[in-house]
């Protein structure tokens, strides 16, 4: 009788399914549910990536409002208070109180400055990484996954963030006692709004530049910081110059703080003016997003 | 299951082009090619730069919109069913876009995740095809920290997570080591012995012959040929290849004296080739003829003596 062959490691490694887990879905399936849930994909992807500099956004979402509020708030608004009375009525006067504390007028600006700094941050060179210097985009666009998904994904990424910002700094400025309204929570949103109408634009533009010639550090320079100083950020626009206050106007910081100070202290203004800060916020936010899905559509060929 | 039925599905056309044409302005990058790929085989399309082969593979792939022609994956037209036909996909690009700032293993999972596979299946899958791709214990390693050859077989290895019937890679082991070259091609291999119709893309003409069944050799968007290695090699070249040195300044003078010997004549600058069925005899005519070259050598038609022939020695950029 003979010895019964046992197979070399070799020999069993070759007879051994390759790949012995079997898919649970068919590609049909795959393809269904790419088409309903793509965008969640990608933003659990996106989300993922995010844990990778965790530590950077909740040190600008909780150092951020602490350096600010010390600063403006408790620095400077110390000095404006001790000199003023009810300077900030008019554009930001609360009705009925007679003076407005500088902390007050100044929180809801914070709040939505935020929101703008963190669209900028993640909206500008994380797209063009995407598509240029890591290229990430090209692998999801190689999925079942569209390219309209693919700036879906990334917007709730955003949206996410700017939310978890918006929410810290709205108990930062608790803490400082700088909301007296209730409904001032109502701010982390609008905020997180004003956030998406300059993000979003900011994703078509960046989806669009093919070479990096600095780009991003001229919008840093030329329009964040603008829009930071002339948006009645620190002081009322009313109390600029004709000339700049259109800034103002076209500014969706300017929108996003007004719409906070309403809701932060009740900020005395026409309805119909609230209602064009709501309109005007979304609207920006919603070309924005078309513009930014048909430059990825064109970019990633799909 | 009848034999008929088993030999039915074995040649059933996964992939079908008719006349796919892609044009950029009046610029024809793929210009009116035609070509049917089986389940089960290993197709290649080989091709200088700028031939059309990427343009191509990005259609099949769909991910590109052909200006015309028809296209069909697994019956389904790519630009109308885009997701479905990705979903049947595995793809290996030609630069990989894995994402550095997440684990290798995440790159698995994530991916994955893109054509709606649950976490219960693809953690275990992972781990699976890390091992296949040799990179378990790089499993927690950060992307930036592989080599080329481990960031190819990751990026294979991505490309396998939803099981693919079809695998398309471009120019896959561009740019590696022939120890990362020959473990991929092994890998390769074993996919296609798994039933994994291939489609590749290659500046390799080793490599060619190693994976391929078939292949079309395209030039300027055209199909120049088609066949296997074997077949193409038999078409346009002879069996051996005698090359001769008779040093740089003398070859274009020597080779006027070597007209007649085998079947056709090359001369380059740096040395002579004389294509012939048989190139020991071709050499002896050579000396019979009293020409004595500095070096001579006798070696077996390649498949990349067909590529030169058919699309030329000029350099392209």
């Amino acid at each position: 009788m003979t010895e019964p062959h046992r197979p070399t490691a070799r020999e069993a490694d070759a007879a051994a399914p390759l790949l012995g887990l079997r898919v649970p879905l068919t590609p049909e399936q795959s393809a269904a549910k790419a088409r309903r849930f793509g965008s969640l994909y990608f933003a659990e992807h996106w989300l993922r990536t995010m844990r990778g500099y965790g530590w950077t956004v909740v040190m600008t979402a909780v150092g951020t409002p602490l350096v600010y509020l010390f600063a403006m708030g408790v620095g400077l608004a110390s000095l404006i208070d001790a000199n003023t009375a009810a300077s900030l009525g008019g554009d930001g006067g609360s009705p009925g109180s007679g003076s407005l504390p500088y902390l007050v007028f100044v929180a809801p600006a914070l709040l939505a400055t935020a929101g703008i700094m963190v669209a900028a941050e993640e909206n500008t060179y994380s797209v063009m990484s995407g598509f240029k210097w890591r290229r990430t985009y090209y692998g999801p666009n190689a999925s079942p996954l569209s390219s309209s998904q693919l700036v879906g994904g990334h917007t709730l990424g955003l949206l996410f963030r700017l939310l978890l910002t918006t929410g810290l700094y709205y108990l930062f400025l608790l803490l400082f006692g700088a909301v007296p309204e209730p409904a001032g929570w109502l701010m982390i949103f609008t905020a997180a709004l004003g956030g998406m109408a300059f993000g979003l634009p900011l994703m078509a533009y960046a989806s669009s530049i093919e070479e990096d010639k600095g780009q991003f550090a001229m919008v840093q320079r030329f329009v964040v910081m603008p829009l930071f100083l002339f948006s009645g950020t620190f002081f009322p626009l009313a109390a600029m110059p004709w000339a700049v206050q259109w800034i103002g106007w076209v500014s969706p910081l300017w929108h996003s703080t007004q719409l906070g100070r309403v809701l932060s202290y009740g900020h005395a203004e026409p309805a119909w003016l609230t209602v064009v800060h709501v309109l005007y916020l979304a609207v920006l936010a919603a070309a924005g997003w078309l513009l930014a899905k048909r430059s990825y559509t064109r970019r990633l060929g799909k | 299951m009848s034999h008929a039925t088993v030999s039915k599905q074995l040649t059933k056309t996964v992939i079908s082009a008719r006349g796919l044409t892609k044009k950029y302005g009046n610029f024809a990058a793929v210009d009116g090619i035609s070509f049917d790929v089986p389940a089960g085989e290993s197709f290649g399309l080989l091709g200088p730069n700028g031939a059309g082969k990427s343009t191509t593979m990005r259609m099949i792939g769909g991910v590109s919109q052909r200006t015309s022609g028809e296209l069909s994956i697994m019956g389904l037209d790519p630009d109308r069913h885009g997701p479905e036909v990705r979903a049947h996909l595995g793809v290996v690009p030609q630069q990989d876009n894995l994402d550095d700032e997440i684990r290798v293993r995440d790159n698995l999972i994530v991916y994955g995740r893109y054509f709606g596979l649950p976490h219960s299946y693809l953690r275990p899958k992972a781990d699976e095809l890390l091992e296949f791709a040799q990179l378990t214990d790089k499993a927690k390693a950060r992307v930036d920290s592989l080599s080329g050859g481990m960031k190819r077989r990751l990026t294979i290895a991505r490309s396998l997570i939803n099981e693919p019937k079809i695998l398309l890679l471009d120019e896959p082991t561009t740019g590696l080591d022939p120890q990362a070259r020959h473990i991929l091609w092994d890998r390769l291999f074993r996919l296609k012995e798994q039933g994994v119709t291939l489609v590749l893309t290659t500046h390799y003409m080793d490599e060619a012959e190693q994976l391929c069944d078939r292949l079309i050799v395209v030039d300027k968007g055209r199909i120049m040929a088609e066949g296997s290695p074997a077949s193409l090699i038999h078409e346009y070249s002879t069996r051996e290849v005698l090359e001769l040195r008779f040093g740089s300044e003398r070859n274009a003078t020597v080779a006027a004296q070597l007209e007649g010997i085998g079947e056709r004549l090359e001369t380059l600058p740096d040395r002579v080739l004389i294509y012939a069925n048989d190139g020991e005899a071709a050499l002896e005519q050579v000396r019979y003829r009293g020409l004595h070259p500095l070096t001579s050598l006798v070696r077996r038609s390649s498949l990349e003596d067909v590529f030169l022939r058919l699309t030329g020695r000029s350099l392209v950029d």
